[in-house]
């Protein structure tokens, strides 16, 4: 009897865990989910902390702070923790953005913010533009205002490129965010190719061979004769499309995702060039082994389209050979891939440091010229970028002593930045993966509509429609 | 409440990704278990006396102790395309251009399959000779002064008398292959790509808990539980169910004998 008893109780309680376990999708990508806002200021109450905590995705920020924040003694040999002068620490959280992940544990973080220990709270992190309006969004409320923290957008920011002072800001038209870096793209290519197949590796005549994608294709033929591809593969195309969009993925305010006729194009033509022979078949995407294969001295690619940033930080590693080897000119579409922005977090326990790290890296002009010198990045100071377009004496030794920002300065007064939305990250990523498979033959052209509504829809449990062009 | 999340996951998919996952288990046990059951039978063999067993039977194992994770990773950069096998094969000739392994459903599927299999057969093949090694060795002896070959002796005497164990193994690996999570989301990126044919029920929990949509995530686990709990109900009674007929029968016996002794008429 008491047996029985036991087991009926132990099936009841088992069942109860059954019909409890439902619930509403609990998605809330639109508004990161934060506790910060309910504090009454952005600062959390004391005096300054001691450890400073910042996220990021990659070593780059870092590598810019120790540069030109005066205050930066030595960091650890892992790399995960700076030691300033005045006796406080920077704290590296290093999460990759690769599948959304950095964002998942920004996220994780932000939640428990208002709980953390001082020590623990995140005081500064960095987003990209794919999702810089998730985290500048005034309703989440986890950016603070760059007037909160003594910065004066008018006064201390004045120099800076109009669109991205913009992106940085709520609806509200409040700037919450800085960057040091504009993104405009070039094409690089490499000059030993040039030569062999054109005969010339001068700058502009390689732009009339690249001018727009009709020409570029033209030109790839001539490449494909001599045994070479135009470019890496065709993710290396998608940014120049996805950047000319004339509406945001998502609406502000909808949930639905509509897909822009630019996108269909890169698909279409994308497929037209693989077919062509005109793209490595086996370089499936950016950031793969094989893309960064491709920018090695045996590699048969003729070129990449890439920012400032791409030359220092992706194809300099990445290229085994000699200096110089490379030059780059206008491509056949101006457009912008990147954008890292800083923001304070709200709730932080060290605000004079944050803002001093935030003037000391994306307004003071020595400072931006200086990492444009070091490190070719194309840096947020009109006048700075101005000057440095018109310096006759300034060449990169990695392009051959050539100014590539004769060619970058003028493509950044014609940045659009208007088209962003939170979803960008996961369409982007998802729409080149689900794609990838239709160029590669596996699947036909519906099944990767399906496949990348079905990883859509997954990623973001709150979009409820994709809507396809015509 | 929240029952339409359980409608919700019961679409086409959680059957195709159930498919996926047992496509899956199936390639990498098969060759396992049989591959398994001839090393164990071997390494029990006194007569057979091979040399340095002892370093066979660290070393098999040893695949077991790497972290899946690593190892994926691993056989990623191996078989990339431009990777070290595809260079060894275009440079002996044997293919023109390099393979590319991850690019099709069967090679991925293989890689998986291939990958599961290197990491368990060692502790699959310990297992079974410890099973082999409890049956006493005067039933084989009884068994060959009867003209007995080998192969008869390991189809009617090993393989019923290991039976506990081999259920054992089945149950285990088929929980384990319910759950295959960390190689295909390592391999394909967390897609499970080509066109989701590698996509494991595990990954699209996965998925769905980092959305986060705990809701439907929930009734997903649920539903695991439920399968495995009658997959393992099914193996269990499929390879039992002729012990307990004969646990039934003597259990049948005695209430006759009490019965007819001097029960109640």
């Amino acid at each position: 009897m008491k047996k029985k008893v036991v087991s009926l109780m132990l099936a009841l309680s088992m069942v109860a865990g059954l019909t409890a376990c439902g619930g509403d999708a609990a998605g809330n990508n639109g508004s990161a989910a934060t506790e910060a806002g309910a504090d009454s200021s952005y600062v959390a109450a004391g005096e300054e902390g001691k450890v400073i905590n910042i996220y990021c995705w990659n070593d780059e920020f870092r590598t810019r702070v120790e540069a030109v924040y005066d205050k930066v003694d030595h960091t650890s040999e892992d790399g995960t923790i700076t030691y300033l002068t005045d006796g406080t620490e920077i704290h590296w959280t290093v999460n990759p953005n690769q599948d959304g992940v950095y964002q998942s544990k920004l996220d994780e973080g932000l939640l428990n913010q208002a709980t953390a220990a001082d020590d623990d709270k995140i005081d500064m992190f960095l987003s990209e533009t794919d999702y810089v309006v998730k985290y500048t969004d005034a309703e989440a409320d986890v950016a603070i205002p760059l007037t909160d923290l003594g910065i004066d957008p008018e006064k201390d920011l004045a120099d800076q490129y109009d669109f991205t002072k913009t992106v940085a800001s709520d609806a509200n038209g409040v700037q919450r965010g800085s960057t040091w870096q504009a993104c405009p793209c070039l094409f690089v290519y490499r000059r030993d190719i040039a030569q062999d197949a054109f005969g010339t590796d001068d700058p502009d005549e390689i732009h009339a061979k690249v001018a727009d994608w009709a020409t570029m294709k033209a030109s790839g033929e001539e490449l494909k004769a001599k045994g070479y591809y135009t470019l890496a593969g065709y993710a290396d195309t998608f940014r120049a499309y996805g950047n000319s969009i004339s509406a945001p993925w998502v609406e502000e305010g909808s949930t639905e995702i509509n897909v822009d006729p630019q996108i269909i194009n890169w698909i279409n033509d994308s497929k037209e060039w693989l077919d062509a022979g005109l793209l490595d078949k086996n370089v499936k995407g950016q950031w793969t082994d094989d893309w960064n294969k491709s920018m090695g001295s045996a590699s048969k690619v003729f070129g990449f389209l890439l920012p400032a940033w791409g030359i220092d930080f992706v194809l300099n590693p990445n290229w085994d050979g000699d200096a110089g080897a490379w030059a780059v000119t206008d491509g056949p579409q101006a457009f912008n891939w990147g954008g890292s922005f800083v923001h304070g977090c709200a709730g932080t326990d060290n605000p004079e440091h944050v803002k001093e790290i935030m003037l000391a890296v994306t307004a003071n002009k020595d400072n931006l010229m200086k990492i444009t010198k070091d490190y070719l990045d194309f840096t947020n100071t009109q006048s700075g970028m101005k000057e440095i377009a018109e310096d006759e004496s300034f060449g990169a030794e990695f392009l051959g002593g050539e100014n590539p920002f004769k060619y970058f300065q003028p493509a950044a007064s014609s940045i659009q930045m208007t088209t962003l939305s939170p979803y960008d990250q996961g369409c982007v990523e998802l729409i080149q993966s689900a794609f990838g498979d239709y160029f590669q033959g596996q699947v036909d052209y519906d099944t990767a509509k399906a496949n990348f509504e079905k990883a859509i829809m997954e990623r973001y449990p709150d979009i409820t429609a994709v809507n396809w062009p015509e | 409440m929240g029952f339409d999340n359980y409608i919700n996951v019961m679409g086409k998919d959680f059957f195709t990704y159930m498919g996926n996952t047992f496509t899956l288990w199936m390639i990498g046990f098969v060759p396992q278990i049989v591959i398994a059951l001839l090393l164990a039978s071997w390494f029990v063999d006194a007569r057979l006396k091979i040399h340095g067993e002892q370093f066979f039977k660290v070393v098999i194992y040893l695949p077991n102790l790497i972290m899946a994770s690593a190892f994926a990773m691993l056989f990623f950069t191996l078989f990339s395309t431009s990777g070290p096998v595809n260079s060894i094969l275009t440079s002996l000739g044997i293919v023109n251009g390099p393979i590319d392994f991850m690019g099709t459903p069967v090679g991925t599927r293989l890689l998986i399959a291939l990958m599961n299999f290197l990491m368990w057969f060692g502790n699959t093949t310990i297992m079974l000779m410890a099973a082999i090694m409890g049956i006493s060795p005067d039933i084989f002896e009884a068994a060959s002064i009867d003209g007995c070959t080998p192969r008869q002796s390991f189809f009617h005497i090993t393989l019923p008398l290991i039976r506990p164990i081999l259920t054992y193994t089945l149950i285990t690996s088929l929980i384990g292959g319910l759950q295959m999570f960390d190689v295909p989301q390592i391999l394909t990126n967390g897609q499970g790509n080509p066109n989701r044919t590698s996509y494991t029920l595990i990954m699209w929990l996965n998925n769905l808990l980092r959305a986060p949509d705990y809701g439907r995530a929930g009734a997903l686990s649920v539903y695991l539980f439920i399968v495995s709990g009658i997959l393992c109900l099914v193996v269990y009674k499929m390879v039992n169910g002729q012990d307990n007929d004969a646990k039934a029968e003597q259990k049948a016996a005695k209430k006759r004998m009490k019965a007819m002794k001097g029960g109640k008429q």
